[in-house]
């Protein structure tokens, strides 16, 4: 065994221990203390007294399983759509399916807000018309609209390719002993693409209880993002209730983590594909139904694209349809009065999104190159922060670092602006270790033998043959780390030192604050998307067209 | 059992501006063992795959039992397919995998547990209802893979390379249960396969396909004593091929001489009509009815054809043997002449044969 397999395993465990282990282990730690510093169980006992609480946790639960539920609805059979079917128009649906996930959910709550609010669009058109007025935004039911138009995607995408791996002989046997139709999807199709749904429902679920910012847009608090948000912001760092939250909300996200993975484990499925995935051809009725279908679900969830790109140039838009007069001050305004957002966020994410994919890389290399014990381990901890929400992972990091002043950055570690840096490449890094981790399986160890035996020495066959083999993988997964960076809020709300070292994000929800910095935050929101949209649109050229990979589990 | 009859007309399947098969015409009979053989890509599939409903021809018609059935859906041929990859429904245990088509079938409980368990035995598999796939091993597999066909009594059984994926000790062991349970069934079978000596051992009449078209049907004997034409000559078994002139004929043999220069009779009786003196022909000598002498010895064939030995292969039962013979590689197999000597690389030889052994291929096109 080599020495140094064995270091780079310590280190990067000590580093992992640091900032994922110790913070959610600290807030857990603090909810388990009572006054004297004793153990407790009273703080959760205190919680489940409170209607409040109570409520927040049934909202946060509901709202995760409608989102999923609905999102269901709209994914399920367009998925199916774009695995089976043959039609015109195919690409631009797949292309537009993953629109939505540029957005950042937030962003589209204040942009539904224009087109669907109680004096939006599509209220004030209903009131002239009709003299009616729907409440889409009302309440839990807003937060769940948001969520569903923004998230439907993660399940679209996973299904449709767990779909187009389902081998075209499986069907085909069903169908020659009799089985066709709905019944042949009952039977053979459906649980044979239950991975790839399962794995994009419970991607969906925890993003939404991790989602704080479309609820603090929208207004409606009683969720237990929020709640722990709120806790620890106005009662403060030392109120414990906000950790008991904190606990809970880790609580919810790893059982509904583990629940998918034990259902995942009974419907693993080695499906071997032969050749392509059968497609048909559709025309006349059925293809006007696919179409139209399509048309509805994707219409409704570009909303908040035309929404927030039509407030970015607006001058004065309240309670009139469209509008009434257009500007680029907004622009104006953040590229030049604030620039530090837009500098900010490519800073921190780049950043965060370099140390991933060498840490991803390097652990990937642990877990499929070497034969230490523990790597069953380090990857529970690497992939553990795919269920630890930023409001949870940000508490933890003012609890622990706050008040220990960090050699050579004259303070505590939160009161500079690495913390971001951190908090992002922690909450990201389980996506490289992922990507990385594929890409090196792909490298069949025979590949580095045969260069070993030529004479190439470690580091060179890992130059020469590894590197290059892989590399496609280590960007595609880089690249997934930094959009996803780009539009997260749930930490950064909590974490951003001073308003001058945020990142776009921070910046959408302070201007959003008011309504004279609607324009500017939608202005900023507009960039953040076409930040986004870049890197989606470059991960899907690395990935070679499969469409929507970036945004698979 | 039912075992049906299996017609095609003039079947053709297009793909884009190519034509995967066309043409076809053939007709199985009840309780054949009917084999599709060839290289891939010609076509061999896409006929079984349009006999089981999942193509449609784009010309020529399908007929079971008599009457046609283009128009009908693989779920009402009722016809039992066994695929390459067993196509075994991971999701479902062994018992659950056999019992699909009876449930299809809206059978009882009672009924479908009874033959489900008949279906297993036959394979040789009781006890094993409650394993999924993914635990059995690729030979397991297969035989459930069998057992879910036949346990719906289909009126043909279908069968796509279905020992392609088992290691060769396995291949052979299971083709040997596949022959004896079709000829105990007596179902009509068709089954698709490149590999030679698997259709040979198995059907009671094969089509030679290439590119698309039958080139040579016929009972395994005929395909490879008497092969048509040179593609099935050399796809089906090892073979000699030489083209030669024909010299003269007569007292039931036929002497030629071939492009290298040898002379080389041939018994006649196999061959009919026999072709007229300066008529190019192409000649067929399997390996094994090469006999390899020292150059001293008194031959005890007619024909003989001087060499060196070019590479010899030891093979246990047999050497496998390519003598260099007038700028010609000949390949000869040659029974183990245990405890005698082995003639060696570089070793002069004289190759003998017998006129009966010498076959004219058929359909020889001339081709300069």
């Amino acid at each position: 065994m080599d020495w140094w397999q064995g270091a780079a395993m310590a280190s990067i465990l000590a580093l992992l221990a640091a900032f994922i282990l110790l913070p959610v282990g600290r807030v857990l730690w603090v909810s388990l203390l009572d006054e004297a510093g004793g153990l407790t169980l009273v703080h959760f006992v205190n919680f489940f007294h409170r209607p409040l609480f109570r409520e927040a946790l049934w909202n946060s639960l509901l709202s995760g399983l409608l989102v999923v539920f609905f999102g269901s609805l709209m994914a399920v059979p367009l998925a199916y759509f774009s695995a089976r079917y043959e039609f015109r128009g195919k690409v631009l649906l797949q292309t537009l399916a993953t629109l939505p996930l540029v957005i950042p959910p937030f962003v589209g709550a204040v942009a539904l807000q224009l087109i669907l609010g109680r004096s939006g669009m599509i209220n004030l058109l209903l009131m002239r018309w009709f003299d009616v007025n729907i409440p889409f935004m009302e309440g839990l039911a807003g937060v769940v609209l948001v969520q569903t138009l923004h998230f439907f995607p993660f399940i679209m995408l996973n299904t449709a390719v767990s779909l187009a791996n389902i081998d075209p002989s499986m069907e085909e046997m069903a169908e020659s002993m009799g089985c066709h139709g709905l019944r042949l999807f009952r039977r053979i199709t459906l649980p044979l693409m239950l991975p790839g749904y399962i794995a994009g429902s419970l991607l969906t679920f925890i993003r939404v209880i991790d989602d704080l910012g479309t609820p603090l847009m929208l207004n409606y608090k009683n969720l237990l993002a929020p709640q722990a948000y709120l806790r620890i912001t106005t009662i403060g760092i030392d109120d414990v209730d906000g950790y008991v939250v904190c606990v809970v909300l880790v609580v919810l996200s790893l059982g509904s983590l583990l629940a998918a993975r034990k259902c995942l484990s009974l419907a693993e499925y080695a499906t071997v594909q032969r050749g392509a995935p059968v497609t048909r051809a559709i025309h006349g009725r059925k293809r006007l139904l696919v179409l139209s279908f399509s048309a509805l679900v994707l219409g409704a969830s570009l909303l908040p694209h035309v929404g927030i790109a039509l407030l970015s140039f607006a001058k004065v838009w309240s309670f009139s349809v469209l509008p009434t007069s257009f500007t680029l001050d907004h622009y104006a305004e953040i590229l030049f009065r604030v620039p530090y957002f837009v500098q900010n966020t490519l800073l921190y994410t780049l950043l965060a999104a370099a140390l991933d994919v060498v840490l991803g890389a390097a652990i990937a290399f642990l877990l499929l190159r070497s034969r230490l014990r523990g790597r069953n381990l380090l990857d529970a901890i690497a992939t553990l922060p795919l269920a630890i929400p930023g409001v949870v992972l940000a508490v933890g990091y003012l609890r622990l670092f706050h008040g220990w002043d960090f050699p050579g950055a004259g303070g505590p570690l939160t009161s500079t602006w690495f913390i971001l840096v951190i908090a992002y490449a922690t909450r990201r890094l389980p996506y490289t270790v992922r990507a990385s981790y594929a890409a090196l399986q792909q490298v069949h160890v025979t590949l580095e033998e045969s260069a070993q035996n030529l004479g190439a020495n470690r580091l060179r066959t890992f130059a020469r043959i590894t590197l290059p083999l892989i590399s496609s993988g280590l960007v595609a997964g880089g690249l997934i780390a930094f959009v996803t960076s780009c539009v997260e809020l749930s930490s950064t709300i909590m974490l951003v030192p001073r308003i001058e070292m945020g990142p776009i994000s921070y910046g959408i929800y302070i201007y959003m604050q008011s309504a004279l910095g609607r324009g500017a935050g939608a202005a900023l929101g507009v960039v953040a998307i076409l930040i986004v949209s870049a890197g989606t649109y470059l991960t899907h050229r690395i990935f070679g067209g499969s469409t929507g990979s970036a945004f698979r589990v | 059992m039912r075992a049906a009859e299996v017609r095609l007309e003039n079947v053709g399947k297009r793909y884009g501006d190519l034509w995967a098969v066309r043409q076809i015409h053939l007709d199985i009979a009840r309780g054949e063992f009917y084999t599709f053989l060839g290289p891939s890509g010609c076509g061999k599939t896409t006929l079984l795959r349009a006999i089981a409903g999942f193509i449609s021809p784009d010309e020529g018609t399908v007929y079971l039992d008599g009457s046609p059935v283009n128009p009908i859906p693989p779920w009402r041929r009722d016809l039992g397919m066994v695929f390459q990859n067993y196509a075994l429904w991971p999701h479902m245990s062994v018992f659950e995998n056999i019992a699909f088509g009876l449930r299809e079938r809206n059978l009882a409980r009672a009924e479908i547990a009874k033959r489900v368990k008949e279906a297993l035995a036959q394979v040789g598999l009781e006890g094993t209802e409650r394993r999924k796939p993914s635990q059995l091993s690729g030979g397991q597999q297969q035989r459930v893979a069998l057992a879910r066909t036949l346990v719906i009594q289909p009126r043909a059984l279908l069968l796509d390379e279905p020992l392609s994926n088992l290691d060769a000790k396995l291949r052979e062991e299971m083709r040997m249960e596949l022959l004896k349970l079709q000829r105990d069934l007596g179902i009509t079978t068709i089954y698709v396969t490149h590999d030679q000596e698997e259709a040979l051992a198995l059907s009671t009449r094969i089509a030679v396909m290439n590119s698309g078209r039958i080139v040579q049907e016929g009972r395994p004997r005929d395909i490879y004593e008497r092969p048509a034409e040179e593609f099935v000559a050399q796809f089906v078994g090892r073979s000699n091929l030489f083209t030669g002139v024909v010299l003269r004929t007569g007292d039931g043999m036929i002497e030629i001489r071939t492009c290298e220069g040898a002379l080389i009779r041939a018994s006649l009786s196999a061959q009919s009509p026999s072709p007229d003196p300066g008529k190019r022909v192409l000649l067929n000598i399997r390996p094994e009815a090469i006999e390899l002498i020292a150059p001293g010895e008194e031959p005890p064939r007619a024909n003989r054809i001087s060499g060196r030995v070019a590479a010899s292969a030891y093979q246990g039962s047999f050497l496998e043997y390519e003598i260099e013979a007038g700028g010609k590689a000949i390949k000869a197999n040659v029974t183990n002449p245990k405890g005698k000597p082995l003639f060696q690389r570089g070793d002069e030889v004289a190759l003998v044969f017998a006129p009966e052994d010498v076959g004219l291929v058929k359909d020889f096109r001339e081709s300069l």
